[in-house]
């Protein structure tokens, strides 16, 4: 073989390997997304006869049709038309979301602030324990947060799930990056021409921080519309649940209802996805800046 | 240009100071320090009478064998999930940055990220169902190339169901991974490549030399934030498996929640603290040795 062919053949297996870097994620994402979607405009008969095996527990493998035999919208017509539940939790997530982002962008974003712009004594220890704070995972605050929810009697309403999100400190970090990329020669400038802090704060450091905070909201958002983990220790009564809560609920019988419910929990968080796809990644490299 | 602080502007940026910081830091100290101080008090006594027992509650939760066995599982998911991650995101975004197209491909690895779990959890349930796609899949293959028959592998009942959770994990976390990759890639200065190929090096010794090293300060946060993650696979977990799944795959995240429910607070106390006190030293430990790097 001469280094010629190799040459050529080497540049296949390049070409192949970028084919496959493309068509690997492809198929990853799209095909749950293409199962999903099918199955939530299948009718129900066609539903049970493709997924049998999971119910009579024979040997024979589930089965499925790309195109349906019958396509049909019967199941959201009765999920949006028939199950005013649904809409009851549709309402709680975006309620709660919603009130978290708020809560997070009036508490957050000055402390944000504060971190990146005043060099205190302390300040950098402060900041370490935020970090940690950050990083603590829900099990190790779960009881902590309990204790206190107790004895605020906000167990079992919404604030429970809210309030201890409101101060997560995630987002205070992801903030920060977008400050900390505002140069301090311009909040000098402002200084010297006699701004006053909040002025500055107001003027300067929310414009151009902006990109810091809308990642910290589109990350923010992705979360607590996944939210699980919170809602199930602290939320007794299930009318008060978010989506994410209820999808689970659904048995095997109702395969329909949970494809079509999964479609519609979907929808809020590919649109927030598309939408703020730079702030998402911007976010992500700032959550990855160090300090 | 540096100006030296005179008295009255650090009094005043003291106060600038505490006045921005002073609602988060207010909702921090109640909602999560002084919480956590009580759980650390209570730690040391009994759920019901409050009596001081010293380190009794440490001692029944080291002899516990849930609990040993969700800290062996934790440790082992950890383990093997956050170098495959860092591994398999490092695989791809190499020659994903030198591609025309970098944006569309990392957009279609980050989608999974936006999908809520729940929505997820039907479709990971029908692939590795008994009778479902995997080993479907599975039989075509075996039939094809006659080397087997019927695959019947219950994935989510056996052993088998900690490497479904790897794997998910993955599909969830790879995106992040590759623009954290990607980022620190293209941080690198081009000219120090394009010297490096003048001087005559060959693209390994490019890549080991100059990329690799380059790339510490991502790595660092890409550990960091993987292991973050990798504590919120429980949801993937309860969902498919519900909260006493499978030895293999009883997570401490599993054990925390039976222990709530239970109300054996003693016990979660206990644990709480040593879980939290292990993961301060991890980050703090992590935080020198990078300190130390710059």
């Amino acid at each position: 073989m001469s280094l010629h062919n190799f040459a050529s053949r080497w540049k296949d297996i390049k070409k192949g390997i970028t084919i496959c870097l493309i068509l690997l994620p492809t198929l990853l994402v799209c095909l749950p997304i293409i199962l999903l979607v099918t199955g939530s405009v299948m009718s129900s008969g066609e539903l049970r006869q493709h997924l049998s095996p999971v119910f009579s527990d024979a040997l024979d493998y589930i089965s499925w049709k790309i195109v349906p035999d019958y396509p049909t919208f019967e199941n959201y017509g009765r999920l949006l038309f028939m199950t005013p539940q649904f809409f009851v939790l549709f309402w709680n997530s975006i309620k709660m979301v919603g009130c978290i982002l708020a809560g997070q962008l009036l508490v957050g974003v000055p402390a944000a602030w504060a971190f990146a712009v005043y060099k205190v004594k302390g300040s950098r220890a402060l900041f370490a324990l935020y970090i940690v704070l950050m990083l603590l995972p829900f099990q190790v605050t779960m009881l902590s947060s309990y204790l206190v929810l107790n004895r605020l009697g906000m167990l079992d309403t919404q604030q429970s799930v809210i309030l201890p999100a409101v101060f997560s400190t995630f987002p205070v970090f992801l903030t920060y990056g977008g400050f900390r990329c505002i140069p301090i020669q311009l909040l000098e400038a402002a200084r010297i021409d006699g701004a006053g802090e909040l002025r500055i704060f107001c003027k300067i450091g929310l414009p151009l921080g902006k990109s810091g905070l809308l990642s910290a909201m589109v990350l923010g958002f992705l979360e607590y519309w996944n939210m699980m983990e919170q809602p199930m220790a602290f939320l007794e009564d299930k009318s008060l649940w978010p989506l994410s809560l209820y999808l689970p609920e659904i048995t095997w019988a109702q395969a329909g209802y949970a494809f079509t419910t999964s479609i519609i929990t979907l929808i809020p968080a590919v649109f927030v996805f598309v939408w703020g796809q730079d702030y998402l990644e911007q976010g992500i490299i700032f959550s990855g800046l160090k300090e | 240009m540096k100006m030296r602080k005179t008295g009255a502007k650090v009094h005043k940026d003291t106060w600038a100071f505490f006045l921005f910081l002073m609602p988060s830091l207010l909702g921090v100290l109640v909602f999560v320090l002084v919480p956590f101080l009580d759980v650390f008090v209570r730690s040391f006594k009994t759920v019901v009478t409050k009596q001081f027992v010293g380190f009794q509650n440490y001692k029944t939760i080291f002899a516990n064998q849930a609990f040993q066995l969700a800290v062996r599982n934790t440790i082992r998911f950890t383990l093997v999930c956050i170098p495959l991650l860092v591994v398999i995101g490092l695989m791809i975004a190499l020659p994903v940055s030198k591609l025309k197209s970098a944006g569309t491909i990392k957009s279609l690895y980050l989608f999974p990220l936006a999908m809520p779990t729940a929505t997820i959890v039907i479709v990971w349930k029908m692939v590795f169902y008994k009778q479902g796609f995997l080993n479907l899949a599975l039989t075509l293959i075996g039939e094809w190339t006659g080397l087997w028959g019927e695959v019947h592998i219950d994935y989510l009942g056996s052993s088998a169901s900690f490497w479904v959770l790897v794997f998910s994990y993955i599909w969830k976390n790879a995106g992040y991974t590759i623009v954290l990759w990607l980022a620190g890639i293209l941080g690198i200065p081009n000219e120090l490549l394009e010297a490096a190929r003048v001087d005559g090096a060959s693209e390994w010794q490019c890549f080991f030399k100059i990329v690799l090293p380059n790339l510490k300060g991502s790595l660092y946060t890409i550990v960091i934030l993987s292991f973050l993650n990798s504590f919120k696979i429980y949801r993937e977990a309860y969902l498919v498996a519900g909260a006493y799944p499978e030895q293999d795959m009883y997570l401490l995240q599993h054990l925390f929640n039976n222990w709530f429910v239970n109300l054996d607070f003693d016990k979660m106390a206990a644990a709480a603290v040593c879980v939290g006190g292990f993961l301060f030293v991890v980050i703090m430990l992590l935080q020198r040795a990078w300190d130390k790097k710059e």
